[in-house]
């Protein structure tokens, strides 16, 4: 079964029809890259998936179980909206920390606030906590920043604030981790240790989306790659395919424009 | 100088009475303001455009219109118009007039300034907690009210040094606070008459009174410096 299945999803802004019919599924384990110009709807498309914006039409499903559908109400509740975003993690642009928390804080600030809902929170308080301490620490570890923990996000560089927030979006085990366009926001020379973790964090049963503008790291890092261009999807299939031999005009037309730059 | 002398120990010790008022004015109106200031900024950002635009028609007006004339309304309006002087005769009554007049006019000066720093707090902040499964509560109170501190203590520390020499505007409806009491000893107050430098002398006490909450508000700032926004 499908982890992720997207059917029909459909978003306007205002007269601006962002996503026309998106429709997508992929497998546990498996890594998606969304590729295509600036505009083409692929924020739009990973803001749905997390429940930052409300899709207009279509259905979105999580290992079987409908976490939206546009012509289902019960699922739009607004109270369900907390619980079904933990079933995604996203790994903003502009990386987003906490300013006023150190980075291991900042890794562990959600799940001692989840922590708090569990009904033995009361009885195993120091166990608990103790536990969300060394997973976050054991999670800078794995992005390079074992060294960092207790450095404030200003003190960090915009390659090390995106590997925290990496971490922060891991440490509550999403089913689905996205990315959008994490490296849009650093110097090239930062790019690459950001790539590298995420490389590095492909295993036989972690998703993720990737919305990227770095090709390269895309045909490499994917098993399925996805090009949109103005709100549909054009092409989509393996990256030898899409990088190789794109089938679609729009997506050798784009492709020529990136090497013509 | 040998009156100086002995006039000094008589007028302090008058001053100082009227100061104890002062301060009185001044801590209840910080007491009353800073909460009630926080209900407004959310009635002016409430999506219920009745509600927003109620208030800042009151945000408006209040801010617009001189405290004095503010001070005067509140405590003749009821008595010499409504023929019922809720306010009474007497100094506690005069206090209360003026404690309203104050918090409802500091309030609508705080409450832009919290809107201010809560507005500035960028969205990815709420969108960060969101995705991390946080409440509305729990993004306000655990990632954004720090950022909001942080960002309104210049603009607070101005307001509320402004309200140490602005409770002076309470004389004009008789307070006895510190320019009432210099003042008194300009006809005859306690066998000192005609004597115009215990209210000079006042000033004295707001500059100490400004100078200690510069102090304080610059301490805090750097207590607040571990982070940046």
């Amino acid at each position: 079964m499908a982890i992720l299945e997207v059917q029909n999803l459909r978003k306007s802004f205002g007269r601006i029809e962002v996503l026309k019919d998106i429709g997508f599924t992929l497998e546990k384990g498996e890594v998606l890259s969304i590729i295509g110009s600036s505009g083409s709807g692929k924020t739009t498309l990973l803001r749905c998936l997390n429940f930052l914006e409300r899709p207009d039409g279509g259905a979105i499903r999580v290992a079987g179980e409908t976490l939206f559908d546009a012509d289902d109400p019960a699922t739009q509740q607004e109270r369900q909206v907390r619980k079904k975003r933990l079933r995604f993690g996203l790994v903003f642009q502009s990386f987003n920390l906490f300013p006023q928390y150190t980075a291991l804080k900042n890794v562990m600030l959600a799940c001692e606030l989840l922590a708090r809902e569990r009904p033995d929170y009361r009885a195993n308080k120091r166990e608990i906590n103790q536990q969300i301490e060394s997973e976050a620490k054991a999670l800078l570890h794995k992005v390079g920043l074992a060294n960092r923990l207790n450095s404030y996000p200003y003190q960090l560089s915009g390659g090390q604030q995106q590997r925290v927030a990496i971490a922060r979006a891991l440490a509550l085990s999403p089913d689905i981790l996205c990315f959008d366009e994490p490296t849009s926001a650093l110097d090239p020379e930062l790019t690459g240790e950001v790539l590298r973790v995420i490389r590095e964090l492909k295993t036989a049963d972690r998703t993720m989306v990737i919305v990227t503008h770095e090709m390269e790291f895309a045909r490499n890092v994917s098993d399925k790659v996805l090009f949109m261009a103005d709100g549909v999807i054009e092409e989509m299939g393996p990256p030898e395919q899409i990088f190789e031999h794109p089938r679609s005009e729009r997506t050798k037309a784009f492709f020529s424009h990136m090497t013509r730059e | 100088m040998q009156l100086f002398l002995q006039q000094f120990p008589i007028v302090v010790r008058s001053l100082n009475a009227g100061f104890v008022q002062t301060l009185k004015l001044f801590f209840v109106t910080l007491i009353g303001a800073m909460p009630l200031g926080l209900v407004i900024s959310f009635g002016s950002m409430s999506r219920f455009k009745p509600l927003s635009v109620f208030t800042r028609v009151i945000v408006w007006i209040v801010r617009g219109s001189p405290l004095m004339i503010q001070l005067l309304i509140i405590f003749y309006f009821p008595g010499m118009v409504l023929g019922n002087p809720i306010w009474g005769g007497k100094e506690a009554g005069r206090f209360a007039a003026a404690s309203v007049a104050f918090i409802i006019n500091y309030a609508c000066y705080f409450s832009e300034i919290y809107r201010g720093g809560i507005q500035s707090v960028p969205v990815g902040q709420d969108e960060a907690g969101m995705v991390l499964g946080m409440t509305k509560a729990q993004i306000f109170f655990r990632v954004k009210l720090l950022q909001v501190v942080k960002r309104i203590m210049p603009p607070m520390s101005n307001e509320i040094i402004t309200l140490v020499k602005d409770t002076s505007l309470a004389r004009i409806i008789s307070l006895q606070e510190i320019i009432w009491a210099g003042q008194a000893f300009m006809k005859s107050s306690q066998g000192i008459s005609g004597a115009i430098w215990p209210l000079f002398f006042t000033g004295v006490y707001y500059l100490a009174a400004s100078g200690l909450l510069t102090l304080l508000f610059g301490w805090i700032e750097r207590k607040l410096n571990f982070f940046r926004v």
